[in-house]
């Protein structure tokens, strides 16, 4: 039984590619230090972050709003939208499909820059709703996808049943189908809330002075070097990250599938 | 006879997507053909100037090299992905495997980057490892080159690799790797003839999911690149728009990258399309 010794020399050979960088960053949050050099174990950082980095958390909480809106606008707009795809034919359908994927394929420097002249074109220049609604548009292809995947899988009947016995549309919509697709609609939105968080590109182009969000005030403070204060807040990150996985747990499914 | 709510449902991503993408999308490509202001922005007078500029050689030089460092960064994933998505498929702790993929692939991504700034910067954790070691006694510059660039953009994308590979492997039935070596094909020979042209979406997916981000890429050869061979041209996008203010060129060079990209879509539905039609024909 000789099958995959290959295979499994290369996938723990990559967990270790994939968590040692963490790993060093994680353990250096600790170091007394500034630089890379263990000089001892310190907890420094941490409270540099927690008392002396008011723009951090103001970057942080920016973040934290705008990927909630973003991400709840979002999944109304798009769930709505994977049930109009799913169920009718309608003329203009392969223009919503085609168009609404888009944003999805191409780089996000092109929905930087794009956006950014768009913004500067209509004189639009507050910070905050500019990213939510880049945030907002690049979020919709995601949930459009898991959302049209969880109602792939379930019975057309129901809803025929649902219509011959009187409901009317908006009660199939809000009794049958919405519950139905609850999870779906739900991974989709933790997908959204992800993406938001976690974008940077696309943010540092269309946010203008004084309104950032976490990442792109990280960039700001990694561009001139090593800083521990980051390093800090690395740690604090993969605690959420893995509390947010966790959660997430259940609707993997419909994340593997696409 | 029901009515039909289909537009209703759309109408509102419908809108939404034609605002605020592709209006804006269509702006980038007329910007493209105008001219530039004197302080950004552009006039409007036809030009086909920033076309023009792209002849130049400093700008055909950071074109190839953008297109081998995303090749490179692609072909590398995708060796990597490839062992690790069968091993996944074929182990008995999927879900486990699948958790521990995904977890990096959901910390910060410029977390990510910093991470290899703070192991192989001037002064990080590799040199001073090397140093102590005494294997050498001053500090090399790992960084700002194209390997960097190449290492860093592998592991940002690797996870976007492993999971349509991984979900097309976990769907191929592995009793007909077996057939083929009862038939006595070697191992290496039944993967290659027998795996690849079954799970050829999975493997172009992630090829293309490497690839067109790559390809794009701003922030990783922006933080530890930017070299003579490690400046791309998501660098020249940015530079355009916020440093020399040349909104058409800026404009241009995005026009490139989406046809590149759309070309690499393009050949990915012929594929998927091919592939379907030689499907249905053993079927019949």
């Amino acid at each position: 039984m000789k099958k995959s010794r290959f295979s499994k020399l290369v996938f723990f050979l990559t967990l270790v590619f994939l968590f040692m960088p963490l790993f060093v960053l994680a353990v250096y949050a600790f170091n007394e230090s500034k630089n890379m050099l263990w000089t001892g174990f310190s907890l420094v950082w941490f409270e540099r972050l927690f008392t002396g980095s008011r723009n951090i958390w103001r970057a942080f909480w920016n973040s934290i709003l705008i990927a909630l809106t973003s991400a709840a606008t979002a999944t109304v707009l798009g769930s709505l939208g994977a049930i109009g795809i799913n169920w009718y034919n309608f003329k203009l359908k392969k223009y919503v499909q085609t168009v609404s994927l888009l944003p999805l394929v191409l780089p996000e420097i092109i929905i930087g820059v794009s956006m950014l002249i768009f913004f500067v074109g209509i004189d639009l220049h507050l910070g905050l709703l500019r990213i939510y609604i880049a945030h907002t548009t690049f979020n919709l292809p995601f949930v459009l996808l898991v959302v049209i995947s969880r109602l792939d899988e379930f019975d057309f009947s129901i809803i025929e049943a649902a219509r011959d016995l009187g409901a009317r549309e908006h009660q199939t919509l809000l009794r049958i189908i919405i519950p139905m697709a609850m999870p779906g609609i739900i991974s989709a939105f933790l997908i959204a809330v992800t993406m938001s968080l976690e974008d940077f590109v696309i943010t540092s182009f269309v946010s203008g002075p004084g309104s950032s969000t976490l990442p792109v005030h990280i960039y700001s403070m990694i561009r001139t070097g090593v800083s521990p204060v980051v390093n800090a807040l690395s740690v604090v990150l993969l605690g959420g990250t893995i509390c947010l996985v966790f959660l997430m747990r259940p609707f993997f499914k419909y994340i593997a599938h696409e | 006879m029901k009515k039909n709510h289909g537009l209703l449902y759309t109408l509102p991503t419908g809108l939404w997507v034609t605002v605020f993408f592709l209006v804006p999308v269509i702006i980038v490509f007329l910007y493209s053909f105008l001219d530039r202001g004197e302080r950004g922005g552009i006039v409007w007078r036809f030009s086909l100037e920033a076309y023009r500029d792209m002849a130049s050689p400093t700008f055909l030089h950071i074109l190839v090299i953008t297109m081998l460092i995303s090749l490179a960064a692609t072909v590398l994933t995708l060796l990597v992905a490839l062992p690790c998505a069968y091993y996944m498929a074929r182990s008995k702790r999927k879900s486990l495997y699948l958790f521990l993929i995904i977890i990096p692939f959901l910390t910060n991504f410029l977390i990510r980057i910093y991470a290899w700034q703070a192991i192989l910067g001037n002064s990080g954790f590799l040199n001073n490892l090397l140093i102590r070691a005494g294997l050498i006694k001053n500090h090399i510059q790992f960084l700002y080159n194209e390997w960097a660039v190449i290492i860093v953009l592998v592991y940002s994308y690797l996870p976007y690799a492993i999971l349509p590979l991984y979900s097309t492997i976990e769907k191929f039935d592995f009793s007909l790797l077996e057939a083929a070596r009862d038939l006595g094909t070697s191992h290496p020979g039944s993967i290659l003839r027998v795996m690849v042209p079954n799970i050829r979406a999975g493997i172009v997916s992630a090829v293309l999911f490497t690839f067109i981000p790559t390809f794009g890429a701003y922030a990783v050869p922006k933080l530890v690149g930017g070299g003579k061979n490690s400046f791309m041209l998501g660098n020249i996008i940015a530079d355009e728009i916020l440093v020399n203010r040349n909104w058409p060129f800026a404009s241009a060079t995005s026009i490139l990258i989406t046809l590149v990209t759309t070309a690499a879509l393009g050949l990915y539905v012929l594929a998927n399309k091919s592939a379907a039609r030689a499907a249905q024909r053993k079927k019949t």
